[in-house]
């Protein structure tokens, strides 16, 4: 399946990679990028910038993976240095255990779909997604066959003999999706192709990419810095911020299981509430607030007592309830309404301002006004313990 | 009331047009009409024109002689110099070219602060005067010149090569003046491209030449063809260059005409010339408009 250093790395043309994962020759689990030990340090005029910093990840076959990040984190490099575009300061990419390094963007079997699109504006549609197919010396009919192909994959058929300036931004998308898409890729990288288009658009292309990716079976390397975009649609994900890895996992692993105060902050809203972990007798819980204040929590493994820690609590996961009955007393500061729900703000003294989420299920949450004496309930199974 | 809104506006349109086109009505329309009238006439016996006497004599001048008995004979002798200028304004436009677009391209990769500085650069030729500029090549290219001399210094030739008064001499001075304006307007459509439009043909498997073929050039056209205007047009016009560096045996159009207004005195045969040259920039002009109306060329 690993083709020559020397040329290009190509799927044998039944590898059946494009049609169903099911047909896919290698597991499920085999890695298809391997990223090791990946730095790139940026040198302008004296300025030193560490784009990345000891990057380890590993990728898998048909797998929709999201690098997910503020502006600068390196997600960007990340992408660009799998790409080809930019070379490794030190560490190695691997693509099915072959040495990427020596490779030049042209003959990697990856394509990407960029941010600006970058379709070839002094070409129509056809010939911008037969472009790859030509570079790689297909024969006529074939390119014919396969670009009408790729542009009905992604529900362009017609639209062909336009140049690219005649379509819209959704449609300029759709033709960037099929020009990568028509060389059959065995990675295909992503750079935030979304941003640019308008919420309503780009949730419909986001149920798009993914089914494209059920479809061909192609792996997907998908960056973007909107965290629910990440969530939503990826397999796994990479949260990255100043050039490192900081958690790797599933949507639901990196949401309910934050690895450090960061990721718990970027991937959704939590709320912190600092606290010492005591194992005190007569009192409500273990983690002990400045204010007085205890509650209790699950999660209290490898803690020393007297250690102080970090809690996060997402605020959907806290309650509001009737001053008295819940965990931590405070004062209704603000009510935010969404539409599907509601934001309460709750002033805790000595502990800052707590939020907490409520569904608008007919009447819930109707009775409560700003200043209201409140208490917030939290589910000792709703805390996360991060290292202070 | 719509009626006057529309007049003013047009008034208010042809008050930032008019001045212009009073200008060029005067000063290049009008003389270009007695050009013409001229070429229509009789020379006069001692210079001058013999009004309304008129003759397509001048036209027929060109390619024909009077034999002495009154018959045409074929005369190339013009058609030589024609072609000559024709042959070495498209050496020299080959040449800016070769040169200008990799020069261009270079500037254009360059990171903004230093490409300013290279602009610079490129047009320190127009700081000296066009005359200055022919002269020095005068000093670099005669015998026993720079270059004659460090040659035969260095034994690479034993005796004087001949440079000056040659079509190369004028090539070279024509390259040296005119490669900016073939340089500038190409870098002018250069800088605009994407850069990632580069990267994106990378990514689908195109290797340098491939992208430069089939992306770069093709995004620099608007600029390749206005660089190959400015060059090819006023090169084939040219006068001063080849009357310092070409010497008798290779005169250009540019010489020819300035020769029957001068010494041959005879104004109507130079304004037939100065017409024909004109029918040919326009000739190939529309062949050029009328091709980029049709659009860029398919890819493949």
């Amino acid at each position: 399946m690993t083709g020559s250093a020397s040329g290009y790395v190509k799927l044998p043309e039944n590898s059946g990679a494009w049609r169903s994962i099911g047909g896919v020759i290698l597991g499920d689990a085999a890695p298809v990028v391997e990223i090791k030990h990946l730095s790139k340090i940026f040198r302008e005029a004296k300025e030193e910038v560490r784009a990345l910093e000891d990057a380890t990840l590993s990728i898998r076959q048909s797998e929709f993976f999201t690098l997910v990040g503020p502006s600068g984190c390196g997600k960007t490099t990340l992408l660009r240095l799998i790409a080809g575009f930019e070379q490794p300061t030190s560490g190695e990419i691997l693509l099915y255990d072959q040495p990427l390094a020596d490779l030049p963007p042209y003959r990697r079997p990856v394509n990407t779909v960029f941010q600006s699109y970058a379709l070839f504006p002094h070409l129509t549609v056809d010939q911008n997604v037969a472009f790859g197919l030509e570079m790689q010396g297909v024969d006529a009919a074939r390119i014919t066959q396969r670009v009408a192909e790729s542009l009905a994959l992604v529900q362009l058929e017609g639209l062909g003999p336009r140049r690219p300036s005649q379509l819209s931004g959704g449609q300029q998308q759709r033709v960037a999706l099929a020009r990568a898409l028509a060389n059959r890729p065995k990675v295909l990288l992503l750079d935030e192709p979304l941003s640019a288009l308008d919420l309503k658009l780009r949730k419909g292309m986001q149920i798009e990419l993914k089914r494209l990716q059920l479809n061909t079976g192609i792996t997907f390397i998908f960056v973007t810095h909107d965290q629910e975009e990440a969530l939503t649609m990826s397999d796994r994900i990479a949260v990255m911020n100043k050039g490192r890895i900081l958690q790797v996992g599933t949507p639901t692993d990196v949401y309910e299981k934050p690895a450090d105060r960061f990721v718990a902050n970027f991937i959704g809203d939590t709320n912190f509430i600092e606290a010492q972990f005591r194992e005190d007798a007569g009192t409500a819980g273990c983690f002990h607030l400045a204010n007085g204040m205890a509650f209790d929590a699950h999660e209290t493994n490898d803690l020393i007592a007297g250690q102080h820690v970090v809690l996060a609590i997402r605020p959907e996961r806290a309650a509001l309830v009737e001053h008295g009955l819940g965990t931590l007393a405070g004062t209704l500061s603000n009510i935010v309404y969404f539409g599907t729900d509601t934001t309460y703000h709750v002033a805790v003294p000595g502990c800052g301002e707590l939020q907490v989420r409520s569904q608008n299920r007919q009447g819930a949450g109707a009775h409560f006004h700003t200043g209201d004496a409140v208490d917030v309930q939290i589910p000792p199974d709703a805390v996360r313990v991060l290292a202070s | 009331m719509g009626g006057s809104a529309v007049t003013k506006q047009m008034l208010r349109r042809a008050s930032l047009i008019g001045p212009a086109l009073l200008f060029i009505g005067v000063f290049m329309l009008i003389p270009i009409g007695l050009m013409a009238y001229v070429s229509f006439l009789e020379r006069g016996e001692y210079g001058g024109v013999v009004w309304h006497a008129y003759t397509g004599e001048a036209y027929s001048n060109f390619l024909f002689e009077r034999d002495l008995d009154g018959s045409l004979l074929l005369n190339t002798d013009y058609l030589q110099i024609f072609s000559r200028s024709l042959g070495l304004a498209t050496v020299t436009w080959g040449l800016t070219l070769l040169l200008g677009f990799p020069t261009a391209l270079y500037m254009a990769l360059q990171p903004e602060r230093l490409r300013n500085l290279l602009i610079f650069l490129v047009t320190i030729p127009f700081w000296t005067n066009l005359l200055v500029r022919n002269y020095a090549w005068i000093l670099l290219l005669r015998n026993n010149g720079l270059i004659d001399g460090t040659l035969s210094h260095l034994g690479v030739t034993n005796e004087p090569i001949s440079l000056l008064y040659t079509p190369f001499a004028i090539g070279v001075g024509l390259m040296y003046s005119f490669l900016p304006f073939m340089v500038l307007p190409i870098y002018a459509s250069l800088e605009k491209v994407d850069l990632r439009l580069v990267e994106a043909a990378f990514d689908l498997g195109a290797n340098h030449l491939k992208a430069l073929v089939r992306v770069i050039i093709p995004l620099a056209r608007p600029g390749i063809m206005a660089g190959s205007i400015l060059v090819l047009i006023p090169c084939l016009g040219a006068y001063v260059t080849p009357e310092l560096l070409g010497g008798s045996k290779s005169m250009m159009i540019g010489n020819l005409i300035q020769t029957q207004f001068g010494a041959a005195r005879n104004w109507p045969f130079g304004a037939a010339l100065a017409f024909v040259l004109l029918a040919m920039v326009l000739i190939t002009m529309m062949i050029y408009t009328m091709r980029s109306k049709r659009g860029p060329e398919p890819a493949s």
